[in-house]
């Protein structure tokens, strides 16, 4: 999948007469994955527990209206709490909306898909009722600065600082795991394949820090460094990531995925899961809706139309299999910027919107083709075997 | 009917006393009372649907009972879920191999009570290291850990599935149809470790519609009919041709031979 999402870029920096793999087009880039990129990490979980949410485009819709309203009609302007409060009753908002729709799922029996698309209806409405429609602007300077825009980023040394960190992070935590497995008595392997992904690892962690670096503030000399909503979406990513691999949670969400009735007698409540897996996407919704609104500075009624299909698309795209147990976070993360990347070039090459729209919908129809060859193979591979 | 007499002195590892299950209008399991000593095999036996699955599903949690008393090492024993069950020791081998294909031996054999880092976190490391142990006890040929369990062979299948019974020290094994989906060697591997189980003092029930293997692995056999537990008798005192009649016909074998 990395290796799709290097050929992309190489053919689209081609057919771009060298525009696509610019800092300044990597920075957007990572500026308009970073969106979807959040609630792609959720809808792996939610598809992985053998669901899907189709309302995912609406509730970023109407959390983010609720947001820009608290801001600015409802919480007093100047407060220093007015964002912050904000954003807090926006994920308890994203959450509550995530139980709902997970009651009825996980409680009622009722199909994901058809709950969700009644969410999709329900919150698109809702979004336009909150304010009849209006746009509601302008927002918060601080709460702007989540979005990214023209100050939202940390600038070259907390860059570099942060790039430190997470490089001596994975350094230190490779050795540990190492050590740990030679002590439990386990054959490592070779130390030359350690040291060499590790500085893999912290090597792309290098470049992507270099890349954000060499973007300048328009009309000045100060570097941009990474943007607070990649800042977000990366901690996220990394969060989710460790949820989905190193918590009891997101190790029973695979095993009902895999097979619902072995974990239920494994003594696993797999109803409260699935509840809990609904909740967890919807804040990670008001999330999205955050960045969302931070960046255009403003709450349309609009916002996340269409956004369920990036999500899937990116999740999918991910290995995400929609047959449910199988499904990765780091890959739904490629997704997103393989997706992003895909709209942003076409941009770039002048295709026309409604083209574009063309060309997703059958990439899309591509990696659900390839993942249903996948599976359907994995299947026949069992019957043999059985 | 004589007893051992070792299951005079102390109370039997399990009792299940006028156990009753209805779906509906089925009436799955119907009054049924049967005992379990350490150490002994009991082979569950009748044709499909007689409700030997339903009655030991009881047992382990997966079907809460309607009515009836299980008492495990003479207390009473309060089984509403899976989870009840294994906190009293009772482990379940499902008769259709109750695993979750997509993740690997470890985290099968450690599904719903994993072992954790002091910080809450998963142990893989700890849990691999575990299951190497417990695995290579059982199957020394066992292949790669951390295949996920849909890539292994039915025999392999089953030694999770027991490795689970061994790592957790059970003291009541219910196996239901343990070796119905494996091939001729597979089946006696198993068989083997099931007689092992029995002299280390376990306490088994046996289900499968093998006569002839469940005669060789037991020390009594239950034959049920329609619900109902038609009679228990040891092995030694009948012949497999007698516990067929009693499959046939639902009548004890006094009533019959005399
Ligand atoms: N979950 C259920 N819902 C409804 N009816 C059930 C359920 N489980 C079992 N039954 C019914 O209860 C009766 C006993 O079933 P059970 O599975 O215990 O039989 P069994 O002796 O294990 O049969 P087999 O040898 O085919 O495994 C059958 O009539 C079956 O259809
Ligand atoms: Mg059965």
């Amino acid at each position: 999948m990395a290796a799709a999402l290097v050929a992309i870029w190489v053919i689209l920096h081609g057919l771009s007469d060298g525009v696509f793999l610019t800092p300044r087009n990597l920075y957007n880039l990572a500026v308009q994955s970073s969106v979807v990129a959040v609630m792609a990490t959720g809808m792996v979980l939610v598809i992985v527990a053998r669901h899907i949410d189709l309302s995912v485009g609406s509730v970023l819709g109407f959390v983010g209206m609720a947001i820009a309203t608290l801001q600015v009609e409802i919480l007093p302007v100047d407060a220093a709490w007015n964002w912050p409060l904000s954003i807090a009753v926006g994920l308890a908002l994203g959450a509550a909306i995530g139980a709902w729709q997970g009651y009825w799922v996980a409680y009622r029996g009722l199909p994901a898909f058809v709950v969700t698309l009644a969410g999709l209806l329900m919150f698109r409405g809702g979004a336009f009722l909150l304010t009849d429609g209006r746009t509601v602007a302008p927002l918060d300077p601080s709460y702007q600065l989540l979005g990214g825009g023209l100050r939202g980023s940390i600038g070259a040394a907390w860059s570099w600082a942060l790039g430190g960190v997470v490089a001596a992070g994975l350094v230190a935590r490779g050795f540990a795991v190492r050590a740990r497995r030679v002590r439990l008595g386990f054959t490592p392997r070779p130390l030359s394949v350690e040291i060499a992904l590790l500085a893999l690892g912290c090597g792309l962690v290098a470049l992507f820090v270099g890349v954000m670096n060499s973007t300048l503030r328009p009309g000045t000399e100060i570097a941009r460094g990474i943007p607070v909503p990649v800042l977000i979406a990366i901690a996220v990513a990394v969060g989710m990531s460790g949820i989905a691999g190193r918590t009891r949670f997101g190790r029973y969400v695979f095993a009902m995925g895999g097979n619902p009735q072995a974990a239920a007698l494994a003594g696993i409540d797999v109803r409260r899961l699935t509840l809990q897996v609904f909740v967890l996407m919807g804040i990670l919704v008001s999330v999205a809706a955050v960045l969302t609104t931070a960046r255009l500075n403003a709450g349309t009624n609009s916002m996340g139309t269409l956004a369920e299909l990036a999500v899937i698309a990116a999740a999918v795209i991910g290995g995400t299999s929609l047959s449910g147990g199988a499904g990765s976070i780091g890959g739904a993360i490629l997704g997103a910027v393989i997706m992003q990347s895909l709209e942003t070039g076409m941009v770039l090459l002048g295709v026309s919107s409604p083209v574009r729209q063309v060309v997703i919908g059958l990439v899309l129809i591509a990696a659900v083709w390839l993942d249903a060859v996948y599976t359907r193979r994995r299947a026949a591979s069992s019957w043999e075997a059985a | 009917m004589s007893e051992p007499l070792e299951g005079r002195v102390s109370a039997p590892l399990v009792e299940m006393r006028r156990m009753v299950k209805r779906f509906g209008s089925v009436h799955a399991v119907e009054d049924v009372s049967i005992d379990l000593r350490a150490g002994e095999v009991v082979g569950l036996l009748g044709h499909n649907g007689a409700g030997k699955s339903t009655l030991v599903k009881m047992l382990s949690g997966a079907e809460p009972a309607d009515g009836g008393e299980i008492r495990i090492a003479g207390e009473i024993a309060q089984i509403r879920n899976p989870r009840d069950a294994r906190r009293l020791g009772v482990e379940t081998l499902y008769q259709d191999l109750a695993l979750a294909d997509n993740l690997d031996t470890p985290a099968n054999l450690f599904l719903g009570r994993e072992l954790r880092t002091p910080f809450g976190t998963l142990d893989d490391h700890a849990m691999e290291r575990a299951a190497a142990q417990v695995i290579g006890r059982l199957n020394p040929s066992f292949g790669d850990l951390r295949a996920p369990v849909r890539n292994l062979s039915g025999g392999q299948r089953q030694s999770v599935a027991i490795a689970r019974a061994l790592h957790f020290n059970a003291r009541i094994l219910i196996m239901d149809e343990p070796t119905a989906a494996l091939g001729p060697e597979e089946t006696a591997m198993v068989v083997e470790i099931i007689r092992q189980l029995a002299r280390e003092g376990l306490g088994i029930f046996l289900v499968s519609h093998d006569l002839h293997g469940v005669f060789d692995l037991s020390d009594r056999v239950a034959v049920m009919k329609n619900g109902r537990l038609v009679d228990v008798c040891a092995t030694s005192e009948v012949t497999p041709d007698d516990v067929l009649a009693m499959i046939i016909t639902g009548e004890p074998l006094s009533s019959v031979g005399g």
